[in-house]
C-alpha cells in the first residue's frame, strides 16, 4: 500500500491518517468475526432460568463498599456529609461509596437484571429495595445469604419484621427503613379533612385527587377500604379494588397517578388530596409551610419496608454485613430515623430517640407504638404469576387501555 | 466520491493531484467509510437484530417475570396492535398536529429571520441565537416549567377561566391540549432552522422578476418562495414528526400528560420497565419504526425531494 501522496495538504493529511489506521486483510477478517460475535451475543441475552452462583468474598483484602440507596434516605449535614456513615468509615476503615442510584424499584431492576442473571457485579455491594422487589430477587436467586455471625445486632430487629413469607428468618435480607401509605390533604383548602379512602371520591374533589403509581399502596388502601385483608387475599378482592380504581380514573376523579413526583402536585395544589407516603408529608410541611396533614385511614394503611440485600455478584459481602450491623445499633438507628422521618426497624431506637428529642420519639409516623402498628398491614407477597397479571391490569389503567 | 468535494475547491496544487485514477481513490474513500460502517453495525444493526428477535420471543413455561425464550411467535404483533391500537393512532395524530402547528409558527419566523433580517446581519444572528436559546436549558426542565404554568392554581388557568375561555373546573395539564402544546413547543427549533437555511439562500431577484411580470405578491410567494424553500420544509417536518411520534416525555404522567394521553412511547416504557414484557415492548418498537418509515417515505416521494432519502 505505497503510493505517491497527493499534493494538496488537506488531502495528504487525510490519506496519511487513513494509512496509519489501515487494516490488513487479516485484521479485516478479525473485525468481521468480532462483528458477527457481537450480533450473536446480542441475540442471546440471558433468558435461562438457572440461578447464578455467588461471587467469592474478598472483604478481608478489599476494604471498600458500594451502597446504593434512594434519595434523602440517610442523615446529611449542611456540607452534604453523612455523619453516621463517616463514623462507620472511621471505626472500621472500610471506605464506603454511597450511591443515590435508586429512584424506582422497576427501573433499578431493569438496569441491573441482566448482570444479576449472569452473577456479575452490578456496581453495588448492598442495595436497599422495597420488599416486593426483594422478594422477587430472592425468588430468582439474585442475592446472597447473610452470615448472622457478622451481624450480632440483628437481634435488635423488630419481631414483627423478623419472619416474612419471602425470606423466613431473614436469611438474605434486613430492613433499612419503612413507612406507611395513607391519605393526606391540603388543610387550607379542605379544613374538614378526610377520614377514609372513600372521602377521596367526593364530588368536590373531582380532578384534584392523586394516587401513587406503586400498585401495592394504591390498590392496598382501596382493598382495605373494601374490608379485604391485604395480608391474605385472592384474585376477586384484587379485581374488586382495581375496578374502583379504574372507575375513578376514567371518571376523571383521580387525575394524577405518580411516583415520587406526586409531591410537586401537592406543592402547586393541582392535587388537593392524595394517597401518600408518611415521611414525605413531614418533609413537605417543613419545606413549604405547614399546609398538609397525613393520616392512616380508618380502614387501615399499608406498611412497606425498604430492605438491605447483597447482590449475587458482590465480592464484599462481609463489609456489607458490617455496615448492616452498624446501622442496627439503636443509637445510630435513632439518629438516621430522626433525619429521614421514616420508620426504623430497630428495637431500642425509640428509647435512644427519647434521649435525643422526646417530641420526635412520640411521632407515630417515625416511632409507631403497638396501637399505630395495629392499623397498618403489609401487602402480601405475590406469586410470580400474580405479579405479572396484577401488574398488567394495574398498568392497563395507567395507560388508559 | 468523497474526495470529489475536496477536489472541486479551487486550491492550488490540486490540478497535480487530480490524476485520473478514480478506482484507487474510491478504495481510500471506502476505507474512510469504515469507522462509520463499524459504528452502525455495532450500535445500530446489532441492537436492531436483537430487537427483532426479542419481538418474537415467547414466555418460558412456568417461568418468572421477565423470562422469555427464543421463538417465532408472530402473534405478539397481533396482540399489541389489538391492545394498543388507540395509542398508536394517538401518537401519529399528536405528532401530525404538532408538526402542522410547528410549521405554522416556524415558517413566518424563519422567513422573517432569513429574508427580512438580511439587511441587519447582527440582528439576524441574534434572532438565530434566540431560536436556539431554549436548548441551553434541559428539555425536561423546560417541560416541567410548562407543567407549572399550566397548573390548576396557576395564573394561566385562572385568567382563561375569568374570560370564560375555559369552563370552571376544567384543567390544562394532563389534557391532549397540553401534550400537543408541549410537543409543538419542544420541536419548533427543529422546524425553524432547516426552513431558515433554505430561505436564507432565497434569491430575491426571482421575486423582483415576478413583480416585473405583474405577478401578485401572493402568487409569487406560492409559486417561488414556497417551492424554493420546500427542501427546508420537508426536512423540518421530518425532524419534528419522527421524534414527536416516538416521544414519551411530554405525554408522560409525570410531565404534561395523564392516563388519557399515553402515546406509544409511554406504552413501550411501561411494558419494558414495569411489566418486563420485552416481546410486547419490542414488537411495538418495530411497528413504530416501520410505520414511521412507510409514512416518511410516502411523504418524501410525494413532496418530490427524493434526494433526501
Amino acid at each position: 500500500m505505497t503510493r505517491d501522496l497527493p499534493a494538496d495538504p488537506l488531502i495528504r493529511q487525510l490519506v496519511l491518517q487513513a494509512r496509519r489506521s489501515a487494516l490488513s486483510r487479516r485484521q479485516m477478517l478479525q473485525g468481521a468475526g468480532i462483528g458477527a460475535a457481537a450480533l450473536a451475543l446480542a441475540a442471546c441475552a440471558p433468558q435461562g432460568s438457572s440461578k447464578p452462583t455467588p461471587a467469592e468474598d474478598n472483604s478481608d483484602e478489599d476494604k471498600t463498599l458500594n451502597w446504593a440507596n434512594w434519595p434523602a434516605y440517610l442523615d446529611e449535614d449542611e456540607e452534604g456529609n453523612h455523619p453516621t456513615l463517616d463514623r462507620f468509615m472511621a471505626e472500621t476503615g472500610i471506605e464506603v461509596n454511597y450511591l443515590v442510584d435508586v429512584d424506582d424499584n422497576n427501573s433499578y431492576y431493569g438496569k441491573v437484571k441482566d448482570q444479576l442473571a449472569l452473577g456479575q457485579d452490578i456496581g453495588a455491594d448492598t442495595v436497599c429495595l422495597t420488599e416486593w422487589m426483594v422478594a422477587r430477587l430472592i425468588r430468582l436467586g439474585y442475592v446472597q445469604e447473610l452470615d448472622e455471625a457478622n451481624i450480632p445486632n440483628k437481634a435488635n430487629l423488630t419481631p414483627s419484621l423478623a419472619d416474612p413469607d419471602f425470606d423466613p428468618g431473614r436469611a438474605m435480607s434486613l430492613p433499612w427503613q419503612g413507612g406507611f401509605a395513607g391519605i393526606c390533604w391540603n388543610k387550607e383548602r379542605l379544613p374538614n379533612g378526610l377520614r377514609t379512602v372513600e372521602d377521596l371520591w367526593g364530588s368536590d374533589l373531582k380532578g384534584r385527587v392523586g394516587v401513587l403509581s406503586e400498585m401495592r399502596d394504591t390498590i392496598g388502601l382501596i382493598m382495605l377500604e373494601q374490608g379485604a385483608d391485604i395480608t391474605d387475599f385472592g384474585e376477586s378482592e384484587f379485581t374488586a379494588a382495581l375496578d374502583v380504581f379504574r372507575e375513578q380514573v376514567e371518571s376523571g376523579q383521580i387525575r394524577n397517578v405518580k411516583g415520587n413526583s406526586y409531591l410537586e402536585d401537592l406543592a402547586n395544589e393541582d392535587t388537593l388530596a392524595a394517597i401518600c407516603w408518611s415521611g414525605d408529608i413531614t418533609v413537605l410541611n417543613a419545606e413549604s409551610g405547614d399546609k398538609w396533614e397525613f393520616i392512616i385511614p380508618e380502614a387501615g394503611g399499608t406498611f412497606w419496608n425498604d430492605t438491605f440485600v447483597v447482590p449475587i455478584g458482590s465480592s464484599r459481602k462481609t463489609n456489607a454485613e458490617k455496615l448492616m450491623n452498624y446501622y442496627y445499633d439503636p443509637a445510630v438507628a435513632a439518629e438516621v430515623a430522626a433525619w429521614v422521618n421514616y420508620v426504623t426497624p430497630v428495637e431500642g431506637a425509640y428509647e435512644a430517640a427519647l434521649e435525643i428529642d422526646p417530641e420526635l420519639a412520640e411521632n407515630q409516623l417515625i416511632f409507631p407504638n403497638e396501637e399505630t402498628l395495629s392499623t397498618v398491614h403489609v401487602f402480601r407477597t405475590l406469586t410470580s404469576q400474580e405479579e405479572q397479571t396484577f401488574g398488567a391490569e394495574f398498568q392497563s389503567v395507567l395507560l388508559g387501555v | 466520491m468523497a474526495f470529489g468535494a475536496f477536489l472541486q475547491a479551487p486550491a492550488p496544487g490540486v490540478a497535480a493531484a487530480a490524476d485520473p485514477a478514480p478506482r484507487r481513490r474510491s478504495k481510500v474513500a471506502l476505507l474512510l467509510l469504515l469507522p462509520g460502517v463499524l459504528y452502525l453495525a455495532v450500535f445500530f444493526l446489532a441492537p436492531l437484530v436483537s430487537l427483532v428477535m426479542t419481538s418474537f420471543q415467547e414466555p418460558v413455561e412456568f417461568g418468572d417475570i421477565g423470562q422469555y425464550q427464543t421463538a417465532f411467535r408472530w402473534e405478539n404483533y397481533l396482540a399489541v396492535v389489538e391492545t394498543y391500537a388507540p395509542h398508536i393512532f394517538r401518537s401519529f395524530s399528536y405528532a401530525a398536529l404538532a408538526t402542522a402547528l410547528a410549521l405554522v409558527f416556524s415558517y413566518p419566523l424563519a422567513y422573517f429571520i432569513g429574508v427580512k433580517l438580511r439587511q441587519a446581519p447582527f440582528l439576524q444572528s441574534l434572532a438565530l441565537v434566540l431560536v436556539v436559546a431554549p436548548f441551553f436549558i434541559s428539555f425536561l426542565l423546560r417541560t416541567l416549567a410548562w407543567k407549572q404554568m399550566f397548573a390548576d392554581e396557576g395564573w394561566l388557568v385562572g385568567a382563561l377561566q375569568t374570560v370564560q375561555l375555559l369552563p370552571d373546573g376544567a384543567h390544562l395539564t394532563g389534557t391532549p391540549f397540553s401534550v400537543v402544546f408541549g410537543l409543538t413547543y419542544n420541536f419548533i427549533p427543529f422546524m425553524t432552522l432547516p426552513i431558515y437555511a433554505s430561505l436564507e439562500r432565497l434569491d430575491l431577484r426571482y421575486l423582483e422578476a415576478a413583480d416585473d411580470l405583474y405577478a401578485k405578491r401572493s402568487t409569487a410567494f406560492w409559486r417561488i418562495t414556497i417551492p424554493l424553500s420546500l427542501p427546508g420544509i420537508v426536512s423540518g417536518t421530518l425532524l419534528t414528526f419522527i421524534p414527536a411520534a416516538g416521544d414519551y416525555i411530554n405525554a408522560s404522567r409525570d410531565f404534561l400528560g395523564s392516563t388519557e394521553t399515553a402515546m406509544v412511547g409511554n406504552v413501550i416504557e411501561a411494558n419494558f420497565l414495569v411489566l418486563q414484557n420485552y416481546p410486547a415492548a419490542a414488537s411495538l418498537s418495530i411497528l413504530l419504526m416501520a410505520a414511521i418509515l412507510v409514512l416518511v417515505s410516502a411523504y418524501v416521494v410525494r413532496s418530490g425531494t427524493k434526494d433526501l432519502l
